[in-house]
């Protein structure tokens, strides 16, 4: 078990670290500075932004404080931003994307289980068809546009729900719903195709012929070994809700870390970029690590090691 | 049991016209039979047909129109759909009918290129490591998984970030860590493969690594390949729309669906057509994609085959 946790975590580690020396070489490959502007700035000045930010040293001194503040969980200055930190800003806007990213999580597990249960259930039947066309729909339908569909119709035409802008519950359905509308979808057929796999096996066969009614079957036997896939699923799922905000902030006017992101980008604001982008990377690693660990304690049938690697 | 004992004698002169009766048609091959499965399902195939209108509109279309998609009619401007202009005009009075067909040649396009770049690395990758296997095999997947374990959105904004705007810049972040979803394919089904007896049989032979590979090996790969490819085009075309909608895309006067979309949102109260008419082709072309997707791995997956 230790020795497992150890190896994932080294792994972890590793993989961040990888991250880390990569944006950082590319961010410094760009041509040009990150106080190039159309307004020259005069070169005492210039020289004295390089020496405060200290980009005056050699590449691998940089590199190397870099890396020290990651250690300290310190990602260092904006450079567009005066006297803000990149942390100050991911602290600033994490909270917010967090929230909408778990409700959305919430919701789409909920609707994409139940919909592939429906699914399931009622096997090539026209309720199948149904839900199996929505999955469709959500799975080829990108959350921007149907973010900004949505906001069209239910918000603007409708009054249903507030255009834009956040702070009360009503404020976060319609963006919570198109973040989740994709990964509603996958759970949907992955549930579905499990289930259908799980029917057919013998001991759902047995559970039958030694009388258990069909709720029992499926709370006590079909559930809970065809939802095993879909826990595995759940780091990509995290990612897809967590680039999706990027896009669905922007449109609804949330002031979250997705729209900073963006805005960094548009601002050309290096530090912010890769303070950013390795922040989102180590969320999402620590995702799928917990899902990795979880998986184990679900299923009794995978021992520690044998996770990932050979099983022949 | 009587199989077993009666399998390698020779066919009576009864059992052989029982047989004959028996298996009274045509012998059918592997690609055939998918082909017929594939039609027989309407969602894919009518995805399929979708699909060749939209290839043929993107090629042809541009040149019927009598608008170009940069001239501008500034006494035109936010006209909605009319008789005049098919799909309404832009805040430039540009005609939308002409900018969607060229944006679909660009999304097509970087959709296409993309997919086939990575098929082509991909395949390379995934074949060579699944062949040398032991130590070298694990450094390279090891490899794959790190770069794989990076967010792939990610690394595709930061390429764009450093290497700026254009179509060519895009295909190049699309493929730069978007190779390693075929690598793991096609190693895991070479991997299957090496231990069937018809490899072994080859080897046996003395065929060479090389024929091996491309007589044996990757022609029984072309299923899942194809199936992938399939289903990257679409993620291919949502990134790249992805990209342009937040401003990393394609560069004016040039359109593709996705900055199209992204300049149709800042009018989405008033006009709202400049937005849904690049959406909704975006979606139609993502769900044909899906769709065909879906239906040859129906068709050509045979695990799935009950």
């Amino acid at each position: 078990m230790t020795k497992f946790l150890i190896k994932k975590l080294s792994y972890l580690l590793f993989s961040l670290f990888v991250v880390a020396t990569l944006t950082f070489f590319l961010m410094h490959a760009i041509p040009g500075d990150p106080f190039t502007q159309d307004k020259a700035i005069p070169e005492e000045i210039l020289q004295a932004m390089f020496k405060h930010y200290g980009l005056d040293q050699p590449l691998y001194i940089q590199y190397i404080d870099y890396i020290k503040g990651l250690l300290s969980f310190d990602l260092g200055p904006s450079f567009k931003y005066q006297g803000r930190t990149v942390n100050e800003i991911i602290a600033e806007g994490f909270p917010v994307s967090l929230c909408l990213g778990v409700e959305a999580l919430v919701f789409s597990v909920i609707a994409g289980i139940t919909l592939g249960s429906i699914a399931s259930f009622k096997y090539l039947k026209w309720q199948d068809h149904l839900t199996m066309t929505i999955a469709v729909l959500g799975i080829s339908i990108p959350s921007f546009i149907l973010a900004t569909f949505m906001q069209y119709l239910l918000a603007m035409k409708l009054d249903l729900f507030p255009v834009a802008r956040w702070g009360t519950f009503s404020q976060t359905v319609l963006p919570a719903l198109s973040l989740a509308a994709l990964p509603m979808a996958f759970i949907a057929r992955l549930t579905r195709s499990n289930m259908i796999e799980v029917f057919q096996q013998d001991y759902v066969q047995t559970a039958k012929s030694k009388g258990l009614n069909s709720f029992q079957i499926v709370t006590r036997h079909v559930i809970r070994n065809a939802l095993l896939p879909v826990v595995t699923f759940l780091g990509p799922l995290a990612a897809a809700i967590l680039t999706g905000s990027f896009a669905v902030e922007k449109i609804f006017g949330i002031p979250g870390l997705g729209q900073w992101f963006v805005l960094s980008i548009t601002n050309r604001d290096y530090t912010v970029i890769m303070g950013t982008t390795i922040f989102y990377s180590a969320i999402l690693m620590f995702c799928v690590f917990v899902v990795d660990i979880l998986y184990c304690f679900i299923d009794p049938r995978i021992k520690f090691q044998e996770v990932r690697g050979s099983h022949d | 049991m009587t199989e077993s004992t009666t399998l390698f004698t020779p066919l009576t002169a009864e059992e052989r016209s029982l047989a004959k009766e028996q298996f009274n048609f045509k012998a059918s091959s592997f690609w055939k039979e998918g082909f017929i499965q594939f039609r027989s399902n309407r969602l894919a195939f009518t995805g399929a047909i979708l699909l060749a209108i939209l290839f043929f509109m993107a090629i042809v279309a541009p040149f019927f129109t009598s608008y170009t998609y940069y001239e501008t009619h500034l006494k035109l401007k936010n006209l909605p759909p009319s008789s005049q202009f098919w799909f309404g005009t832009d805040e430039l009075g540009r005609d939308m009918f002409t900018r969607v067909w060229y944006g679909a040649r660009i999304s097509l396009f970087v959709g296409v290129m993309a997919s086939i770049i990575d098929l082509v690395i991909g395949v390379f990758y995934g074949s060579i490591s699944a062949l040398l296997g032991g130590k070298r095999e694990e450094l390279m997947m090891r490899v794959a998984d790190i770069l794989y374990s990076i967010p792939y959105l990610l690394v595709v904004i930061m390429l764009m970030v450093i290497i700026g705007p254009g179509i060519t810049t895009i295909i190049i972040a699309l493929t730069i860590t978007g190779w390693i979803g075929m690598a793991r394919i096609v190693r895991s089904q070479i991997l299957q493969l090496k231990q069937m007896d018809f490899i072994k049989a080859a080897v046996a032979m003395g065929a060479s690594r090389r024929r091996i590979l491309l007589k044996h090996l990757i022609p029984n790969c072309m299923g899942p390949i194809i199936i992938t490819v399939t289903l990257t085009i679409p993620s291919a075309i949502f990134a790249e729309a992805f990209l342009s909608f937040l401003g990393l895309g394609v560069q004016a006067p040039i359109a593709s669906w996705g900055t199209m979309a992204n300049d149709g949102l800042s009018a989405l109260r008033f006009y709202p057509w400049r937005l849904f008419f690049p959406a909704g082709f975006i979606s139609i072309t993502m769900l044909c994609f899906n769709l065909v997707g879906d239906g040859l791995r129906d068709a050509f997956d045979p695990r799935l085959k009950s």
